[in-house]
């Protein structure tokens, strides 16, 4: 069957849909709601950890901070056997080198931010750079920060165009696209930027940088969830989703794995289709496997510090 | 006969809800229990706490103990002294509640008074038992050697049916002096006086979480509780039933501390001594500066 590509097709992002906020509330609070049995809890524990990008994006990382960090992405808990590891580590442009040659030999990839995370506050040209310096130095994948100031002054094809250019950029690697959701102010906007980051390239949405709150949510994912689904059925394309800080339960995450299921189905359930964006997330996540494992409940002080 | 009023005024009744990091949460269970007064009739219903329950309380427990236990000792004790002053100040209401379950007035007097007394008692050993059990090592080096107690982290109470109020303030109050916080499971027998004082905790500076109050069934929380990798220690009344073998036993899987409450001698400071463990500090003697000060 022919699909027409994107460009053909591009909307006017000035008239996305609207969201209906109270509906989108409710039915987010509806999935929290879903009764999940023991066998189903532990697969998707296991899916939690295998989706999970551990993170630092600290103005204090050090080499050896990333080291560790990718040390923990190979040896979660040696002590549980037949663990997925997690999907990726995600560092600044400049830990990439280091990142790659700690994760050598494994399945883990490197993500990178780039364009000025986590503000995107610089010329396009630096953005570009940026972005080719990660690229060129190992990153898997890059995570971007869309303009927010440009995008609340209209000029969405300023934004249309940057993530378009950022995306040449990436050559090979894959493109996230941070909305960061919590500076974006309504769903309404939400649902306009996610329709501009996909339409301009975006292989992933992404709600947040991790250093504005709030960060993701539940409702503010759906949105996003909705958007990825009306757009695969009018493209044909297939965008990833990754909610990003404040999810460090596993509980939690296992109410946001429901909602991806019950959105866009069984073809995203997997790490190549859906992340997490978390640091402490991982650890609760072990400490749930270890207590479904052993019937027992766990405590922190014998799991590794973040 | 016909009556003066017409409707007669339904009394309200009191829910009575668990005590788990500074709020009144139900069972997460939805398990209820009904409790009679001393003639045997319907007094309340209590909540019959899960191992969920449990969980939840450790783990606000588990978040308020770093705070509690870095405040300053002589702050600690100035909060058990804000404990004494609101139960004093909520006695009538407090005596009237072991009354109904069928203590005289002089009996429940008594025992509100002894739990004033015992807060106000181990306020003051707040900031003093560390001086009472540290000390000064003589070693064959070249250095300072220190041996001082430092709270156990999250300590889960089994307390008595028995003298329910007392009893509890008794076992909790070594527990929190010392820097620990607790779970503290009163048993169903006799449940009210301990939510009755979650009231008290709720409203004298207590952090949230420092103590939890469950209701229920203690043979039921007991395994969970002993198998609990985040409780350091439990400490349980002698005169509650429950088997003392297998509890041991599966605490010694995590390394739990299995304590029996010395009832016999309730005011002393071994009672935070027993939730203390000793660390042991080498400091190297040094000079610090070219005036040859040494620290």
């Amino acid at each position: 069957m022919k699909r027409s590509s994107p460009a053909q097709i591009l909307p006017d992002f000035r008239r996305t849909r609207v969201v209906d906020q109270t509906g989108i509330e409710e039915r987010a609070a509806r999935f929290t709601k879903r009764s999940i049995k023991q066998s189903s809890k532990r697969q998707a524990l296991d899916q939690v950890l295998s989706m999970i990008d551990l993170t630092t994006l600290e103005g204090k990382d050090t080499d050896q901070k990333v080291r560790h960090l990718c040390y923990k992405a190979r040896h979660l808990h040696d002590e549980l056997c037949n663990i997925p590891t997690v999907a990726a580590v995600c560092v600044y442009p400049n830990f990439v080198r280091v990142a790659k040659k700690a994760l050598e030999g494994s399945s883990v990839k490197v993500a990178s931010v780039a364009t000025a995370f986590p503000s995107g506050q610089s010329t396009r040209a630096i953005k570009l750079a940026d972005t080719r310096f990660a690229v060129s130095e190992g990153a898997d994948e890059v995570d971007m920060v869309i303009s927010r100031g440009k995008f609340h002054a209209g000029e969405y094809n300023f934004v249309f165009d940057e993530i378009a250019a950022i995306k040449e950029a990436c050559g090979k690697a894959r493109l996230k696209v941070i909305l960061e959701t919590g500076e974006l102010g309504s769903f309404d906007k939400v649902r306009r930027a996610s329709e501009i980051a996909m339409y301009a390239g975006a292989d992933f949405i992404k709600t947040s940088t991790g250093k504005i709150q709030p960060a993701a949510t539940m409702p503010v994912t759906l949105v996003m969830l909705e958007a990825i689904r009306d757009f695969y059925y009018k493209t044909g394309k297939q965008v990833g989703m990754k909610p990003a800080g404040g999810i460090s339960k596993s509980k939690l995450a296992l109410h946001y794995l429901v909602m991806l299921r019950e959105t866009l189905g069984q073809d995203w359930m997997s790490n190549e289709w859906f992340r997490f964006g978390a640091s402490s997330l991982a650890n609760d996540v072990l400490m749930q496997i270890r207590k479904e494992r052993t019937g027992q409940y766990q405590s922190a002080a014998y799991f590794s510090v973040d | 006969m016909p009556t003066k009023n017409k409707s007669t005024r339904l009394s309200v009744l009191k829910t009575y809800k668990l005590y788990i990091g500074g709020q009144f949460p139900r069972t997460e269970s939805g398990r209820y229990y009904v409790v009679n007064d001393a003639s045997g009739n319907p007094l309340a219903n209590a909540c019959l706490s899960s191992r969920k329950d449990l969980r939840d309380a450790v783990s606000a427990a588990r978040s308020a103990f770093g705070g509690w236990s870095g405040r300053a000792a002589y702050n600690r004790g100035q909060i058990l002294y804000r404990m004494a002053e609101v139960l004093e100040s909520r006695q009538t209401e407090m005596i009237r509640e072991l009354q109904q379950r069928g203590a005289s007035a002089s009996q429940a007097k008594k025992e509100i008074t002894a739990c004033i007394e015992t807060l106000i008692h181990y306020a003051g050993w707040c900031d003093k038992f560390q001086q009472l059990f540290s000390s000064v090592n003589p070693v064959a080096s070249s250095h300072y050697n220190f041996s001082v107690p430092e709270p156990m982290g999250v300590v889960g109470i089994i307390s008595s049916s028995e003298n329910a109020l007392l009893g509890l303030v008794q076992a909790m109050c070594g527990v929190i002096a010392g820097g620990n916080t607790c779970v503290i499971v009163a048993n169903t027998d006799n449940p009210l006086a301990a939510i009755d004082f979650a009231e008290v905790l709720a409203t004298s500076d207590l952090p949230g979480g420092v103590v939890n109050i469950l209701t229920g069934n203690v043979s039921e929380l007991l395994p969970w509780m002993a198998s609990h990798m985040d409780i350091n220690a439990v400490l349980y009344d002698p005169d509650v039933k429950l088997d003392r073998e297998a509890l041991a036993q599966t605490a010694t899987g995590n390394l739990k501390r299995v304590i029996k409450f010395n009832k016999k001698d309730v005011l002393s400071p071994y009672r935070i001594l027993d939730l203390q463990e000793i660390k042991t500090t080498w400091h190297p003697i040094e000079n610090i500066a070219p005036s040859g000060a040494a620290y």
